[in-house]
């Protein structure tokens, strides 16, 4: 198993973010983790790459404890968040060959694997640009390069999408299948945006803090009785919310 | 756009071995002062601010005020000295001052873009990407410094030439200090728009409270409580420590205390940082994203 999420509540003060979560990314699969904004999803990401320690419950990355041995576990997951986390006055390289020294690379090393890397997202002719020059699809194939940089086994995926034009969005989907396909990672994908689901994707819905569903696309479709995932996930979690926020696009 | 070939060979792992144990964390301290230099590099404005503050307080201020203060012999001056002498070593702590003030909004700033987050996922250990950051941001400052030595110079601050070389691990364990101190203060702000309040609760009165602009035995004479604050202050040591270091010499009440404080402050940041213990799952950040 990629990820193994069990039993993770996470509060705020008052405010319990996440309450008893559960949920699994098994090697070379596409999970998607759908919610609403505000339902957790960041709030588990942070859990999952330490940046909060989970207070309740156990998060494993490889069967390695991201508590009991988090550089084991870290050494394992790519992470792409939904804020930009690149330097905008630095150029493609200089991000790729810092993030790989974070990761004790050596300078000759990480370069190679950086031009290798940006070979694959079709940018290597951009290696020596800033990135304030890029837009935003390529914005992000850059932080997905950089997430994959230390050759990761488990590649989570914040709102990768969120912002970018459609033909961009599809590329970035793509490149991320295509992952999944190729190289057997396990990755989270967590989205808002309904349409991004495939029909062979595992699906988890979080909602308000809880997971309201993990399984298939078919066990959702037949546990809801509805034709679609958009029907499910609104039976699910309420129409009113979806479409007060309007943030489940069809 | 560009079309993504993704029938090519994945890049394995043998072609870019990650190195653990000793290289790896030498790669890694080595990346981080790296990126801060480039940083810095790239941000003119910064640099060209860093420096011209300390001079307009030397060329202006201290001008000014040369003919207002006296300033008795006190060690580890040998003779009278101009006021635009004793006012070098606090300009200098300035410069330090808000640097590491500045990284200190850079952390926040780093924080709510998720820069701060790329830094924390990284599988070494958090006290030493921290410590690391830290040594970086000195690093910055230490070059700030020195142009502004070399300007000084010209101004007739003619500290022994020896005293360059000794000024240096003093200028180091003092960004230390104050770069840990805005380390902590980072974890607790919460907005970047508060650095207005860090300039007034923090820069203003840590800068004023001390010996940087004025001897303390003349603050004694005005108020005996403000010689204490004065003395009680981490920045009147890393001022002493630099004062006598710019002489080849070392005051060890001031090195004790800034090693003490350094200790400290250090100790606090990689509390507040630490996820198990410190400040960040608590309330909410960064980001504000649930």
């Amino acid at each position: 198993m990629a990820l193994s999420v069990a039993g993770v509540s996470h509060a705020f003060g008052d405010r319990r973010a996440l309450v008893d979560v559960s949920l699994e990314v098994p090697a070379g699969s596409f999970t998607v983790l759908l919610g609403l904004n505000g339902a957790g999803k960041s709030t588990l990401f942070a859990l999952i790459t330490r940046l909060y320690d989970n207070v309740s419950g156990e998060i494993r990355v490889f069967g390695n404890d991201v508590r009991r041995a988090p550089s084991a576990a870290l050494r394992q997951i790519g992470v792409v968040f939904q804020s930009r986390t690149l330097d905008a006055d630095l150029s493609l390289l200089q991000n790729l060959a810092y993030h790989a020294a974070l990761h004790g690379f050596g300078r000759a090393a990480a370069r190679a694997r950086a031009m290798e890397l940006l070979e694959i997202i079709g940018l290597a002719d951009k290696a020596r640009d800033k990135v304030r020059a890029l837009s935003g699809g390529q914005a992000r194939r850059v932080e997905i390069a950089r997430a994959l940089l230390h050759d990761p086994r488990c590649l989570l995926l914040d709102e990768a999408t969120v912002g970018l034009d459609i033909g961009a969005r599809d590329g970035i989907i793509a490149l991320v299948r295509g992952l999944v396909a190729r190289q057997g990672l396990g990755v989270l994908w967590a989205t808002h945006l309904i349409d991004e689901v495939a029909p062979s994707d595992r699906i988890v819905i979080l909602h308000k803090g809880r997971v309201l569903f993990t399984g298939d696309h078919d066990a959702l479709l037949a546990m809801t009785g509805t034709a679609t995932i958009r029907e499910a996930f609104t039976t699910m979690t309420g129409s009113a919310d979806a479409q007060s926020t309007g943030a489940v696009a069809a | 756009m560009k079309t993504i070939p993704l029938d090519r060979a994945p890049p394995t792992l043998a072609d870019a071995p990650q190195r653990a144990g000793f290289p790896g964390y030498l790669a890694c301290f080595n990346g981080i002062v790296w990126r801060e230099m480039l940083r810095f590099i790239h941000q003119r404005e910064r640099f060209l601010s860093a420096l011209v503050r300390p001079l307009v307080w030397l060329f202006i201020f201290a001008a000014g005020f040369r003919q207002v203060l006296g300033v008795s012999i006190i060690p580890p001056y040998e003779t009278y000295v101009l006021y635009e002498v004793f006012v070098t070593p606090g300009l200098i702590g300035m410069i330090l001052l808000f640097n590491a003030m500045q990284s200190s909004l850079s952390m926040v700033y780093d924080r709510e873009t998720g820069t701060m987050r790329t830094l924390l996922v990284s599988p070494f250990p958090r006290w030493f990407l921290l410590t690391s950051k830290l040594i970086g941001g000195g690093a910055v400052a230490l070059l700030q410094v020195y142009v502004f030595l070399l300007i000084a110079y010209a101004w007739e601050i003619e500290p022994p030439l020896l005293g360059y070389l000794t000024v240096l691990p003093a200028l180091f364990l003092a960004s230390l200090m104050l770069g840990a101190l805005a380390l902590f203060m980072s974890s607790i702000i919460k907005q970047l728009e508060n650095f207005a309040g860090v300039m007034n609760f923090v820069i203003f009165p840590m800068f004023f409270a001390s010996s940087a602009l004025y001897p303390l035995w003349r603050i004694r004479e005005s108020s005996p409580l403000l010689y204490e604050i004065c003395r009680f202050n981490p920045f009147t040591h890393a001022v002493e420590l630099i004062r006598f270091a710019l002489y080849a010499q070392i005051d060890p009440a001031s090195l004790a205390a800034v090693l003490g404080f350094t200790a400290v402050f250090l100790a606090a940041a990689i509390y507040a940082y630490n996820p198990s213990k410190g400040l960040l799952g608590r309330r909410g950040a960064p980001g504000g994203t649930a």
